[in-house]
């Protein structure tokens, strides 16, 4: 019988939830590496047991660490994260030149078809990549100096490559997206990159045509459909049909423009689901209510998902990386929240349960459904 | 033998409990001794130094026999007392509020 595993990165740990695939009872796993941050986890699609996460602490920096049982147990591996030749500079918050550094490790992608393979992306902006289980880090530089570098300039929460999404029918092809420098997208495997933002409007900046320094919070696709991309950025959503050439905003009726996950229904490629914040200066949701909103049409047309999930005094956040979906039927819906809850919904969104609550602030939710 | 004594996440980290024991055979210094620490437990490079600068990271502390040493140059020689081992190298986190 199939079942679900779902990895849950937060500011004080790892914690692995399992269930069968009726999915009706959940057992908690966890801390794994108490006191640290653990910004995500992944688990690689062609061996399941093997999952990577990113550990990392304000004290004593980064480590990688990687599973090759399912979580149940843990080895550091490689956590030198070295740019490739000089670093040089992006734009600092006051506009001048301020050299690349390294901070942390937003976000791990392992490889759609080798276990051993593995991306990451960066603070300070950059995406590397290890071919060897994570021991070894190479930085794909192609992408910090394609010529637009200099120009990125970090966003409140830091100049993060949080989003990489691989394609599995064309592998050399790699989508991006940086806070707050906005999307890219190679079609070499990393080499060279181009800066897609067509039709990104964002806020009050001067230049709306810009080519980057658009605030992207995720990207989020339909495996079937690879050249459709939606994106859930500071200032709306938006969908591309084209493979990021042309944005559209498709934000229609959501109570506001703002919010950080977007997630693709598994089984259905234009049911999408964005979970609004009231806005950038209040990360809470609108009126104290935490709505999960579904369009079925791909976006502009969307409705409130309220069943089961506080619609009263409820002021948590639900960061970029901390939802996902699982390919049982009917779909699973999962979400995590700054307020420790982890939440499910096994009906394509249509009521939601907590499967966890009490957890440290959720930093991320990856889903894996396993046979 | 020199006497180090990890903070709690570091002893997780390296698998290690209580205190680890050094022997060094240059003369002991503050960078020699973590040479050592890195040697013996791989994954703690980074953790007490940046790998690339080499600097000490700037939330970690180094005091020894009543001393913080953080702020020493690296080639700065153990005191004595911790060279005996009479007194550890203590190796923890800045305090932070919150």
């Amino acid at each position: 019988m199939s079942s679900a595993r779902v990895l849950v990165g937060t500011r004080k740990g790892a914690f692995i939830l399992r269930s069968d695939g009726r999915r009706r009872s959940w057992s908690v796993d966890g801390p794994f590496f108490g006191g640290w941050e653990l910004y995500h986890l992944k688990g690689s699609p062609k061996d399941p047991e093997r999952i990577y996460a990113s550990q990392s602490s304000s004290w004593f920096g980064q480590q990688i660490q990687r599973s090759d049982d399912g979580g149940r147990s843990w080895n550091p591996v490689g956590n030198l994260f070295e740019y490739d030749g000089a670093a040089g500079t992006h734009q600092w918050y006051d506009g001048t030149p301020h050299p690349w550094e390294f901070a942390r490790v937003w976000h791990l992608e392992p490889s759609l078809g080798d276990p051993d393979t593995v991306y990451a992306g960066v603070e300070d902006a950059a995406m590397f990549k290890s071919t060897d289980g994570g021991n070894k880090w190479q930085e794909m530089s192609g992408l910090r100096l394609h010529g637009s570098g200099s120009a990125w300039q970090p966003g409140a929460g830091g100049m993060c490559l949080h989003t990489i999404l691989l394609d599995e029918a064309n592998p050399k092809r790699i989508f991006i997206a940086i806070s707050a420098a906005g999307a890219f997208r190679t079609e070499d495997g990393g080499d060279s990159w181009k800066p897609i933002n067509r039709g990104l409007t964002s806020g009050e900046i001067p230049d709306q045509e810009a080519e980057v320094g658009h605030c992207v919070h995720r990207i989020a696709r339909h495996p079937l459909r690879p050249e459709v991309l939606f994106m859930q950025k500071h200032w709306g959503v938006f969908r591309s049909d084209d493979a990021g050439d042309k944005w559209t905003k498709v934000s229609g009726d959501l109570p506001s423009d703002f919010g950080f996950p977007i997630a693709v229904h598994p089984h259905e490629p234009e049911t999408i689901y964005v979970i609004p914040i009231k806005s950038d200066a209040e990360h809470y949701p609108p009126e104290g209510m935490l709505r999960v909103y579904r369009s079925r049409v791909g976006g502009n047309e969307w409705e409130p998902l309220t069943s089961g999930l506080p619609q009263s005094n409820c002021y948590v956040n639900v960061l970029r990386d901390a939802m996902d979906v699982d390919s049982l039927d009917p779909g699973g819906v999962y979400f995590g929240t700054t307020g420790g809850q982890v939440y499910g919904s096994f009906d394509e969104g249509d009521t939601w349960e907590a499967l966890a609550s009490h957890l440290p602030a959720v930093l991320s939710v990856e889903v894996q459904t396993l046979p | 033998m020199i006497r180090v004594v990890l903070p709690q996440h570091l002893r997780t980290l390296s698998s290690t409990n209580g205190e680890l024991f050094v022997e060094l055979l240059e003369e002991p210094t503050i960078c020699r001794l973590i040479d050592h620490l890195e040697q013996q437990h791989p994954m703690l490079k980074g953790t007490i130094r940046d790998q690339i600068s080499g600097s000490r990271r700037p939330f970690v502390r180094f005091f020894a026999a009543g001393l913080d040493l953080s702020h020493e140059p690296v080639d700065t020689v153990l005191p004595l007392s911790v060279q005996s081992g009479r007194e550890p190298f203590i190796i923890l986190g800045a305090m932070a509020g919150g």
